[in-house]
């Protein structure tokens, strides 16, 4: 069983309007890697040019912040869940 | 891991319940984990909510229900109908009033005991520590990322707890930031995104009960931070995704790095948070795309002139469903693989709703070869205002 990204509502317009999507992978950065190398259109909300992911987007392995886990070589088990939690900033208007 | 919540300490003024009040807040006084002894501590806090829109709504109306001694209204806007679709607080006789007045006009009819202080202003770097000095607890129903800064920098600098909500579309994020040793939003997000990777509010829409639901779990955790009770969110971000119903959360950790809570803060004072999230001027950030432009009424005359345009729209089919100008629809995301749908001989303008979708189309048009390609300048809302005014605005 492979690894579910869970995709946020603001990047799911760039990942085929879906809102997960299962990969195989080793690493928490293989299945980012592998989840754009689908939707191609999400690689530069998640990633710098030279490959490094945004600073504004955080990454959680189950419920904890991959920053202070291995960063984006933490290892994954299948069943694990990735999430993709970007800051969003509505509320007022 | 779940904190027990600290008491915020509330200076004590009041020191009893009169005869009405021990009647109204009957309900909360046979609660042990409330009684007499919480009822009084809501009556001697000081809450300040920034934003009296769809967060503040539910936040506004529970908090004075609750009898929460006072509460602070920090708003510029005015309302309009679009509002009232959540925001409600709000009647439609509101419309075109400022929306501290007519909230405080609602919340001091459904409690007049409690005490209503309005500040018709923007929250700014110059303004936030004064305001904030003589509140308790700060609640965050903001709608832009320089202002969701600018609270978390000012709470962590006069050391008030943050109640923060925010939402997007159908998905919401609630916890509470700025508690002693807990993250605050730096921690979580040390930088905001650049303007125009993230689509504000007006462009994604909102599912109108949604603030009611994410500014309702606020109130909570505001109410449980004034009377000490149960298990704060402070450490944990609540996801709440309301298409599938879904509540998540994830550990929030406390940056030791962090340059505004960290062990060595190197931000000790408010910044210019414009300029730190990369806007300049009003919050929705004007598209720094310069393309060629034409205006409505051009448009309007070279078309009753029977020139040969072609009328590209970039919006979505839903929108297109809302009202149309009986352009040809691509939308923003799909042109890159659309665009031989497109004839470079022709003469095209794109539009979208108010001319800032449309901008970034012309401009991937233009780098793609196409020359003769214009933007409607103000979208659809523009044509509304200046040629055809039976086209709805929305």
């Amino acid at each position: 069983m492979p690894v579910k990204v869970i995709i946020p509502t603001p990047l799911r317009p760039f990942a085929g309007k879906r809102d997960s999507a299962e990969f195989p992978a080793a690493t928490v950065g293989e299945a980012l890697g592998n989840l754009t190398k689908e939707f191609g259109e999400l690689r530069k909300h998640l990633f710098t040019e030279d490959g490094k992911l945004r600073s504004f987007v955080n990454v959680y392995l189950n419920d904890e912040d991959i920053r202070y886990l291995g960063k984006e070589e933490t290892p994954v088990k299948d069943g694990d869940v990735v999430s993709i939690v970007p800051s969003i900033a509505g509320g007022r208007s | 891991m779940a904190t027990k919540t600290q008491t915020v300490d509330t200076k004590a003024q009041f020191t009893n319940l009169s005869k009405d009040e021990i009647l109204r807040y009957s309900r909360h006084l046979i609660m042990p984990e409330v009684g007499m002894e919480g009822q009084l501590k809501l009556k001697n806090a000081k809450v300040l909510l920034i934003g009296t829109g769809g967060l503040g709504a539910p936040l506004g109306l529970y908090l004075a229900a609750a009898g929460v001694g006072k509460l602070g209204l920090v708003d510029f806007d005015v309302v309009d109908s679009t509002n009232l679709q959540r925001q409600v607080t709000f009647g439609a006789q509101d419309v075109g009033k400022p929306k501290t007045l007519a909230a405080k006009n609602r919340l001091s009819s459904l409690n007049s005991d409690i005490e209503i202080e309005t500040f018709e202003t923007k929250l700014e770097s110059s303004n936030a520590l004064e305001l904030f000095k003589d509140f308790d607890i700060i609640v965050d129903g903001t709608d832009n990322f320089p202002t969701r800064y600018l609270v978390n920098d000012a709470c962590i600098l006069l050391g008030k707890p943050n109640v923060y909500g925010s939402i997007f579309r159908f998905e919401g994020q609630v916890t509470v930031f700025g508690a002693p040793d807990g993250p605050c939003y730096r921690c979580l997000y040390p930088e905001p995104p650049p303007p125009g990777l993230v689509p504000s509010c007006a462009e994604g829409g909102v599912l109108g009960v949604l603030p009611g639901i994410v500014g309702s779990i606020q109130a909570m955790e505001t109410i449980k931070l004034i009377i000490g009770r149960g298990d704060s969110l402070v450490g944990r971000l609540l996801l709440f995704d309301a298409l599938a119903m879904k509540f998540r959360e994830l550990k929030l950790r406390k940056n030791p790095n962090c340059p505004v809570c960290g062990t060595n803060p190197t931000l000790t004072k408010l910044i210019d948070y414009y300029e730190f999230c990369g806007v300049r001027g009003e919050e929705a950030p004007a598209s720094d795309i310069h393309v060629p432009e034409i205006t409505p009424r051009e448009m309007k005359s070279r078309l009753d002139r029977g020139d040969d345009l072609f009328i590209l729209d970039v919006r979505e089919p839903h929108e297109y469903q809302i009202c149309n100008l009986n352009g040809h629809l691509i939308p923003l995301g799909e042109l890159p693989r659309r665009v031989h749908e497109l004839d470079t001989s022709k003469e095209i303008i794109a539009h979208c709703r108010s001319g800032k979708r449309s901008a970034e189309a012309v401009d991937f048009l233009r780098k793609a070869g196409f020359r003769k390609i214009l933007n409607l300048k103000g979208g659809i809302l523009a044509w509304s205002d200046e040629v055809d005014p039976s086209v709805p605005k929305y």
